[in-house]
């Protein structure tokens, strides 16, 4: 097993990883999942949403598995590699705020980093803007991470509170396990399900399950973080992260033609629109958010799994961002942007921006016990 | 005698930032950097060697790691 941890450590760990998620994911579009969605964090956060209420789209709405398997995946990895610990309280509540926002970007490019590159390896060319957007807003957030910008320090905490999100993904498997879709039901016990478009399109359970309990695994593991690819390889000159991208996007590429799944193109892409500004634009609010928050929607699965509780709350912000999302008509369809969407991604930069600017502390007053960098050490 | 980065409780990119930002101006010397999670440990790491420091001890320190890197 030691073994197993420092090679998914290394440059090659993370090359397999991504390679891993570039072929499942299109597996999981074969299997049921809809188009060029074989994986989309915010997409499907947003279906489990649609599944317990939070909106009423009647064509996104499904207690996707993958998203439970990321996560318990992680908490698995995270007790294995002996890495579970329970944290919080580095600015919960602007963890929240991003989230939302984040989510909400994402829904008006529809799709998050993992799905802008699967779509991308799909031959939609609508995700070569939204990539341009995702590495620009990301680019705006290492600005302000050069300039001091931190949302301070987590503190050490009870397991329960690292158990919580997890607790919360076993609490919805459960219901969807209760609960199954029922043929021809918009309805089965507490669940909402849709009868069309891509939240009634979906995997066998178990299949999308393990996918995701596999995949969480690994990238807990690996790091595994779309969004820190691109801040690494800007900030610090890394390529590592960049490496593990990368290898999804070549992976899934590979497998769409074996599969049949590449169809290159702007017009007509499965769950996709082809209004370049603002595909742009949503993606750009998405990749500063996920900037601001330290991770892309993926990473705050796998980083919730192994006990930080600020990115179990980041998550939740999604969720609830999904929510307001749709119910507020910010989320874009295959016709185009909402009808508030526009007004949502500016205010949302706005926000992010003010978020930015306004979390900046001077050097030295966020240390602890010792003054960074000042202290001479025996 | 050497440099001291606390580190611990803050997240990536957050201890890499802080290290470079320590061994901005120094041309050779000693930095410890205390991290809390294994995260942090492996960036931390590599980001030093990538910029030619060495890895001279790295311990277990509490619930963290305590690492010192030399140039």
């Amino acid at each position: 097993m030691r073994m197993v941890k420092n090679y998914l450590a290394t440059r090659w760990g993370i090359i397999s990883v991504g390679a891993g998620i570039g072929i499942l994911a299109p597996l999981l579009q074969k299997w049921g999942n809809p188009g060029n969605m074989g994986i989309c964090v915010a997409c499907f956060e947003r279906d489990i949403a649609g599944a317990i209420g939070l909106h009423r789209a009647a064509v996104v709405q499904y207690m996707r598995p993958e998203i439970i398997g990321f996560v318990l995946g992680s908490v698995v990895a995270a007790y294995v590699f002996k890495e579970f610990r329970s944290r919080a309280g580095s600015a919960p509540i602007v963890r929240f705020v991003l989230g939302a926002f984040a989510m909400i970007g994402a829904l008006v490019f529809l799709g998050c980093p993992w799905r802008a590159m699967l779509r991308l390896a799909a031959g939609d060319g609508n995700a070569i803007v939204g990539l341009l957007g995702l590495v620009v807003g990301i680019w705006i957030g290492t600005l302000f991470l050069k300039n001091g910008y931190n949302l301070g320090r987590t503190t050490e905490t009870y397991p329960a509170v690292g158990w919580l999100l997890p607790l919360l993904m076993l609490g919805f498997l459960t219901l969807r396990v209760v609960y199954p879709p029922l043929q021809g039901e918009a309805k089965s016990g507490v669940l909402f399900y849709s009868l069309k478009g891509p939240g009634a399109m979906y995997a066998p359970l178990l299949l999308s399950l393990f996918v995701g309990l596999g995949i969480g695994f690994l990238a807990q593991r690996s790091r595994f973080c779309t969004m820190g690819a691109f801040r690494d390889l800007l900030l610090f000159g890394q390529i590592h992260l960049l490496s593990g991208v990368i290898a999804l996007i070549i992976a899934a590429f590979i497998t769409n033609l074996i599969l049949g799944q590449f169809h290159p193109g702007f017009v007509k892409q499965p769950v996709a629109h082809t209004m370049a500004l603002w595909n742009f634009s949503g993606m750009a609010l998405a990749g500063l958010a996920f900037a601001l928050a330290g991770g892309c929607p993926g990473r705050q699965l796998f980083l919730a799994g192994e006990g930080d509780g600020d990115a179990a709350v980041f998550v939740l912000g999604m969720i609830v961002g999904a929510g307001f999302a749709h119910n507020f008509g910010l989320a874009s369809s295959p016709k185009g942007v909402g009808s508030h969407g526009i007004a949502a991604v500016i205010i949302g930069l706005a926000v992010c921006l003010f978020i930015g600017f306004a979390m900046r502390q001077r050097k030295g007053a966020y240390t602890r016990g010792v003054e960074e960098g000042q202290t001479e050490a025996a | 005698m050497s440099r001291v980065v606390d580190a611990r409780g803050l997240s990536c990119p957050q201890p890499v930032l802080m290290t470079l930002n320590e061994m901005k101006g120094m041309s050779e010397g000693e930095i410890v950097i205390f991290v809390d999670t294994d995260t942090s440990k492996e960036n931390v790491s590599r980001a030093a060697t990538s910029k030619g420091w060495e890895i001279n001890d790295l311990q277990p320190d509490g619930l963290g790691y305590r690492i010192t890197i030399a140039k």
